[in-house]
């Protein structure tokens, strides 16, 4: 009975978490048109282009499956799957409701974050295995990135898990009630946020920190030799993660699935990872991309000893709480 | 039948040599730099050209005079008048050909509004290099190419076509100028002005593209002179040299501008000059419209059968400071209806020579801005 | 930066002067090139070669800023085996215009420190702006590789 209900349950998550993936394009590219000035997709469903991402999906799939000849085989194969199943794995550790969630685990913070980890093993495969100056160009500064922006990104996430004394996303989430998100905390709140902000977006390489997948000087980073499916999974998946890690911030910082009660809980948690959605795509469309070696000296001297000011501090509170 | 023979890179252990090759994103048109780069850092950059050359001085042997202005247009595709216009200077001090005030003043305009134009590509595409296709870069892409699409508007309005306008005939200007074109090239100024100042800030005030191109690709100016660079690229390394002031042509002795000067010679100073040469242009094109005088717009008129046009025999240099430098046309002649031989001097060419010198030490991210801020056009290159 | 005399200085090579500069025998340029940029032309302007009756033309155009003073130096070469010395010693900004040359009409550039051709591919046949070369192309359509070709 509990195997048949975590079924039903991971099935209704994915299907509907893949559906706002698919339909994340649709609002990128609206979001982003607005900002130039223009409309964006508008003829594919008419009127606005609401069938645009399913014109976009049926294209890749029915597209050669190809393969480089010198690329290796394993890794090029084995890459979007890396890249995607990690990311999809975090959405069944946001909680939906008091007590339900996919997985409701006593470390579910850790483990989202570990294994999200996970997708810089794809992307170097990627970048490894397509035998691609580019690529590997893309993969050498994607682990230097993902290693990198880890260390504040934990950091920041560990300020509420300390104020809440527990690593479980529930217990986060149960301790914002009553309109006191964790994002309203004097301080601590606000730097949390920036901080992890400002990883987040080097971890899903959205510009300003983009370094990764940087169009104008390697093509496509690591994806650059993939098309059809695989490249639909790498796409997806990039998505997919850009929208686990905002509902994650929306679950640790903005309340998670609380809010007045003329809305289900599940529906806040989505309308609240879209609206930090949105705000990515703001940053993304406005900054132009900062070099590799800024990317890298940006965490080193800013990030990381604001992180860790940032949790000595929380730490000092906890203690004088107590 | 063999494949091309490939190419052999000569490198030591630990770089990867690799080709930004023809096809890329930024390298703003068919050039090919061979790199060697240890990490991320760039050893040592060859450019390799020619992938777009269409043999302009093989067929200028081969044309009439009148027929040849056009041809050049497709040279530098970007700013495509000033290369009739350097063409027809040219040909004018070969032959001692007059041109009548108000046919001078009208290439001047039609020159500074391409120049306009042009400059508004060079800082929508190098958003592109350095923002990205998917980000911010883009959106600088977009606000840039509007405002160009008005110039592109009126030059329509005014020859009948966007681009490669044929304005330029040896002796004068084609097209005439009318009332209501000049009151919508006053309003098309104005809002050109209104715009620079959202462009600057999108750009210019942005601290991201100045942390990425202040010290970049430092050209000095003893390396200027003896590579030869011109154009923005010249001025921004602190040479004040500009071919509008140093040999004035058409209706550059008559008007006042300034021609924008900086020390540093990075890419940021090249930019500010850039940006300076848009206001400066504005001004310009206020004092054509303001005293454009009035008569006859050319002196011959176009002929049908052009082997009955012939220039005298004899040898003549003469230059436009095109959007990119110096624009330079050596015309040999016989006397007869054909050039006999015809070379330009094209500033991209002259410009992407400074490659080699300068890219070492360079990040591959810089080296992307380092093109751009070059503003190479390769139709311009490769002739 | 001295005063620029170009009458004594074409006299000097052994040269003459001409409308547009100087002209000078092919063992006189590079020492009519330095003399011109120690005179304060240091800015180097283009290279171009023409054919002629008798030969080949080759120019170099030099420049000195801040007089404003633009000289054009020319030399002659033979119709067979046509060699100038390179000026690249002399400007560093000959190097990619004797490139183009030496692809586009076959005049050697000798001292050249990398004398590849420029704008053709590098097995070309044959120097596409003589006057003996045909506007149409030599080779016609040429398949990429073996299994393209009909």
């Amino acid at each position: 009975m509990e195997l048949l209900r975590t079924l039903v349950l991971s099935v209704a998550v994915l299907g509907t978490a893949m559906t706002i993936v698919a339909y994340l394009t649709w609002i990128e590219r609206k979001v982003a048109a607005r900002f130039h000035n223009r409309v964006g997709p508008y003829y594919v469903g008419w009127p606005h282009g609401w069938l645009q991402p399913l014109a976009d999906v049926l294209k890749l799939i029915i597209k050669e499956d190809l393969r480089p000849r010198r690329a290796d085989a394993l890794l090029y194969e084995l890459a979007p799957v890396l890249v995607v199943v990690p990311a999809l794995f975090g959405f069944a550790l946001l909680p939906l409701a008091p007590g339900l969630a996919v997985l409701d685990h006593p470390y579910s913070l850790l483990l989202f974050l570990a294994v999200g980890s996970l997708a810089l093993l794809g992307i170097f495969a990627a970048g490894w295995g397509s035998h691609n100056a580019y690529a590997l160009l893309s993969a050498l500064r994607s682990v230097a990135i993902a290693v990198s922006y880890e260390i504040p990104m934990i950091l920041a996430l560990l300020v509420p898990a300390l104020l809440a004394g527990s690593f479980r996303l529930d217990d986060l989430v149960q301790r914002q009630t009553g309109g006191a998100w964790f994002i309203f905390a004097p301080v601590l709140g606000q730097v949390s946020f920036v901080v992890f902000l400002l990883a987040m977006l080097a971890e899903a390489n959205k510009s300003p920190l983009d370094v990764v997948e940087a169009e104008s000087e390697l093509i496509a980073g690591y994806n650059t030799e993939y098309s059809g499916v695989k490249f639909a999974l790498f796409y997806a998946g990039e998505y997919a993660h850009t929208l686990a890690l905002c509902g994650l911030a929306a679950t640790v910082f903005l309340g998670g699935y609380l809010g007045p009660a003329f809305l289900p809980g599940p529906v806040w948690l989505v309308l609240k990872s879209l609206a930090l959605f949105v705000l990515v795509l703001w940053i993304r469309w406005s900054f132009l991309r900062v070099r590799i070696d800024q990317v890298l000296r940006l965490n080193w001297r800013f990030l990381f000893p604001l992180a860790l000011a940032n949790l000595l501090l929380a730490a000092f509170f906890a203690v004088r709480t107590r | 039948m063999a494949e091309a023979p490939l190419q052999v890179v000569e490198r030591d252990f630990g770089e990867l040599a690799m080709h930004m090759g023809p096809q890329h994103p930024s390298t703003h048109g068919v050039l090919r730099l061979t790199l060697r780069l240890r990490g991320e850092t760039v050893v040592a950059a060859d450019p390799g050209i020619g992938f777009l050359h269409r043999g302009v001085e093989k067929l200028s042997e081969s044309l009439g005079w009148e027929q040849l202005a056009p041809v050049y247009e497709r040279d530098d595709y970007v700013a495509p008048t000033f290369n009739s216009l350097g063409f027809c200077v040219a040909a004018e001090r070969l032959g001692g050909i007059q041109v009548p005030r108000r046919g001078a003043w009208l290439r001047t305009l039609t020159a500074e509004l391409t120049r306009i134009a042009s400059h508004l590509v060079w800082l929508g595409t190098w958003g592109l290099d350095l923002g990205g296709a998917l980000g911010g870069g883009t959106t600088l892409y977009m606000y840039c190419f509007r405002e160009r699409e008005k110039i592109l508007d009126w030059l329509e309005a005014h020859t009948g076509t966007r681009f490669h306008t044929n304005v330029n005939l040896i002796g004068g200007a084609r097209y005439d100028l009318t009332p209501e074109l000049a009151r919508s090239a006053r309003v098309l100024m104005n809002g050109i002005e209104a715009a620079i100042p959202e462009l600057w800030g999108m750009s210019g005030d942005s601290s991201i593209l100045r942390d990425r191109t202040r010290g970049i690709g430092v050209i000095s100016p003893e390396l200027a002179q003896a590579v030869g660079v011109t154009g923005p690229v010249l001025r921004g390394s602190g040479i004040a040299f500009d071919v509008r002031q140093a040999a004035p042509y058409d209706a550059y002795p008559e008007l006042q501008f300034d021609v924008p000067v900086r020390r540093e010679g990075d890419a940021f100073a090249r930019f500010q000059v850039r940006m300076e040469e848009i206001l400066q242009s504005v001004r310009l094109v206020r004092q054509i419209l303001d005293g454009l005088p009035r008569g006859p717009i050319f002196t011959r008129r176009p002929l049908k059968n052009p082997k009955a046009s012939k220039l005298p025999a004899g040898e003549a240099y003469a230059a436009v400071e095109s959007a990119r430098g110096e624009l330079g046309f050596y015309l040999v002649s016989d006397g007869s209806w054909r050039p006999y031989r015809l070379k330009i001097h094209a500033p991209s060419f002259a410009n992407l020579q400074v490659i080699p010198h300068v890219a070492p030490g360079l990040l591959v991210a810089d080296l992307v801005a380092l093109l751009g801020s070059l503003d190479p056009v390769l139709g311009d290159v490769d002739r | 930066m001295g005063s620029l005399d170009l009458e004594a200085l074409a006299q000097g090579m052994g040269g003459k002067v001409h409308p547009l500069g100087i002209d000078v025998p092919r063992e006189a340029l590079l020492p009519a090139l330095t003399a011109l940029r120690e005179a304060g032309c240091r800015y180097y302007l283009l290279c171009t070669v023409t054919e002629v009756a008798s030969g080949f033309e080759v120019v170099h155009g030099v420049r000195d800023v801040e007089a404003n003073r633009t000289v054009f130096v020319k030399t002659g070469t033979g119709k067979d085996d046509p060699r100038v010395p390179s000026a690249v010693p002399v400007f560093a900004g000959a190097n990619w215009f004797e490139r183009e040359m030496l692809d586009l009409f076959g005049v050697v550039f000798e001292g050249h420190p990398d004398p590849r051709r420029l704008m053709m591919p590098d097995d070309y046949p044959g120097y596409p702006l003589r006057k003996d070369f045909p506007m149409a192309t030599p080779w016609g359509y040429r398949p990429a590789t073996d299994a393209e070709a009909p």
